[in-house]
């Protein structure tokens, strides 16, 4: 409701039908009443797994199908449906990176190309020269220097960093307020990755855009991000500022993410002591046929009756910071920070046999 | 990359081969007039169904007329066939077939209704209806014929290539540029279907060679021009093969032969250039690598 966000999914769902191949069809609930607010100048990272709905998301963001359910608001303003016109209109404020760099630029068109469509297409005023010193300028903000020599290079004569660079000033020469980065670095060389980051860190300070940065690198979202918001199974499960989320998850699901990603400071045998026990950590449920209540309920050592059944509510922890779980209603929350998701896990073991 | 095409021996014989032919097309009546000095259409009576000699380079047929002259003049007709039906063709599976795959949807439903008949429908019994109805069938009308049943495989090639095109991320991501409809289909998605469409058309060229033929060999065709397939009509209606008379039908059947194995190598070119595992090595890059893995070897 408030004009302070420049871009908000409110209870946005997303289900598509697959048929198959004797004409059953079945629903994927891919996203399930999901919110996302970005302000202007904010880095949100978006984690999950894989198929927890992260891309699904960005994609409705940047409006590739409508959702199912739910609106989505730019500076308040709920868009729906509209012609080729508001389409462009949205664009200009909104734009997509893409995962794959290598397969987002097309490999018959040359650098110039793309920017300048992009320039011809949002900018209609500029003439050629115009164009040609706007495309310098935005490949230069993406360090690609010198410029010219970019400019008549073919995809396949760019390395993977290189092409991500002009896939962001392609959709810089828009002049977006918003962008979305789906999994922006993950096809990219390690070596790379933190020059990427940093580039992204640059776009915020300089031009106060807000990024939302979807990935399953916590590492990365920790490095650049101000909050974070997570995602289990098509649902947000947790979401606050990154330092409270990373050092104390409220969110049984958030804690297994946390501890799975590697951690150079872990020694091997941490890690050993840390898993012992568990070989199960189970896997993302089906999204055809969801479990009841919390979407978690079959991997989570803290599991009660209740959650099998029902949907937990959002409890709120003040700064921003809420989970989703039935834990914090039950005054259990402080079990989370006691003990590690594979321990629990050993521990819970014994009982489901005993049930 | 367009020079990279020129370079491998197949496609250098097989265009040489099509340039012979479209030469021979667009000069065949004038070499036959100003070099020969026969009228493919003159009888002599005096050298009725006469084998090869000195005269006569390639013999004449029982009606006496030169087979030489004949086979040349000739070439335009298949040729012209030939190019006009592949070309009708091609253009109507690109407009059907790559909207179809772009668009998906009730586009997709409709063109795909339409391909489907096209496809199951028994050509040849049609084009005979067809061409019955239209009693004058001249040379333009057996093209149009040609080229109007015959596009409906094209467009399904075309319709599942641009399907998976239209999904692509660089697609996606000029649309969300806000690109106009018509420039992702002809400027994004197109481009990449050249190979095949180029293959297509040379597929398509041969196909519609023979089709002239066999259908000239059915008796569609206009019996006052001269093509390769009227040629070989003749001689069959005149039992040639049984009197031994192959002067008159080697001819135009290498001819048609001949212009179809010009067409398969170019097609192998275009081939290796939309798929690379297919390129071999060329013979100077081979020699290029061994003579430098040999100097690296003896500084070791």
């Amino acid at each position: 409701m408030s004009p302070d966000y420049v871009l908000e999914a409110r209870n946005v769902s997303k289900h598509f039908t697959v048929r198959g191949s004797l004409g059953r069809s079945a629903v994927v609930q891919a996203v399930q009443d999901a919110t996302v607010r970005l302000k202007p100048g904010q880095i949100l990272a978006l984690v999950g797994e894989s198929g927890s709905g992260k891309t699904t998301l960005a994609r409705l963001l940047a409006r590739f199908y409508e959702p199912t359910s739910g609106e989505i608001a730019l500076r308040g303003e709920p868009v729906a449906g509209g012609g080729r016109a508001a389409r462009r209109a949205y664009h200009s404020d909104v734009q997509l990176i893409f995962q794959d760099p290598f397969g987002s630029l097309n490999p018959l068109h040359r650098v110039r190309y793309n920017l300048d469509r992009a320039l011809k297409l949002h900018h209609p005023s500029l003439d050629g020269d115009a164009r040609l010193r706007r495309a310098t300028a935005l490949l230069e903000r993406v360090s690609l220097t010198p410029a010219a020599d970019y400019l008549d290079k073919f995809p396949h004569e760019l390395s993977g960093g290189q092409r991500q660079r002009v896939v962001i000033a392609r959709a810089l020469a828009v002049e977006p307020k918003v962008l979305l980065g789906d999994e922006p670095i993950s096809m990219l060389d390690v070596s790379i990755r933190l020059e990427m980051l940093n580039l992204l860190e640059k776009l915020r300070a300089e031009d106060g855009l807000a990024l939302l940065y979807i990935t399953h690198d916590i590492a990365s979202a920790r490095y650049l991000c101000d909050d974070i918001a997570v995602m289990y199974a098509g649902q947000m499960v947790e979401s606050g500022p990154k330092e409270e989320v990373i050092a104390a998850p409220q969110h049984p699901y958030t804690k297994l993410l946390i501890e799975s990603s590697p951690d150079p400071e872990r020694a091997a045998g941490d890690r050993d002591e840390l898993f012992e026990g568990a070989d199960e950590l189970g896997e993302p449920p089906s999204l055809i046929d969801p479990p009841a209540g919390c979407r978690f309920h079959p991997r989570c050592p803290f599991a009660m009756t209740q959650c099998r059944s029902e949907a937990p509510p959002v409890t709120g922890l003040g700064d921003g910071h809420w989970a989703r779980c039935w834990l914090h209603q039950h005054g259990r929350a402080g079990e989370l920070a006691r003990t590690t998701h594979a321990a629990a896990m050993a521990r819970r073991a014994p009982q489901e046999v005993a049930t | 990359m367009r020079t990279e095409f020129l370079r491998s021996w197949k496609v250098r014989t097989g265009l040489g081969g099509i340039l012979f032919f479209v030469l021979l097309a667009v000069l065949g009546p004038w070499l036959v007039d100003a070099l020969l000095g026969v009228d493919p259409r003159a009888n002599d009576t005096s050298a009725i169904a006469q084998p090869p000699s000195g005269e006569h380079l390639l013999g004449t047929n029982q009606f006496g007329e030169d087979v030489l002259a004949q086979t040349i003049a000739g070439a335009r007709g298949s040729m012209f066939v030939g190019f006009l039906g592949a070309a009708v063709g091609t253009v109507m599976a690109i407009l059907v077939g790559v909207p179809a795959g772009y668009f998906g949807g009730r586009v997709d439903a409709a063109l795909n209704f339409v391909t489907n008949i096209f496809l199951v429908m028994p050509v040849l019994p049609l084009i005979l209806i067809v061409a019955g109805y239209l009693q004058g069938t001249g040379l333009w009308v057996i093209a149009l014929i040609i080229g109007l049943f015959g596009w409906s495989g094209g467009a399904r090639t075309l319709r599942a290539q641009s399907l998976s095109l239209s999904g692509r991320d660089f697609v996606r991501a000029m649309q969300m540029l806000g690109e106009r409809g018509h420039r992702l289909v002809f400027a994004e998605v197109l481009p990449h279907l050249t190979g095949i469409i180029a293959s297509m058309f040379l597929h398509a060229m041969i196909g519609a060679v023979l089709a002239e033929a066999g259908l000239a060999f059915l008796g569609i065709s206009d019996a006052s021009a001269i093509s390769w397939g009227t040629m070989i009509q003749s001689a069959q209606t005149q039992s040639a093969v049984l009197r031994g008379l192959w002067w008159w039908f080697i001819p135009p059947g290498l001819c048609i032969a001949l212009i179809g194995t010009a067409a398969a190598l170019v097609n192998f070119g275009v081939d290796e250039l939309a798929n690379p595992k297919l390129r071999t090595a060329r013979r100077k890059t081979v020699r290029r690598t061994a003579a430098a893995l040999e100097k690296t070897g003896s500084q070791a």
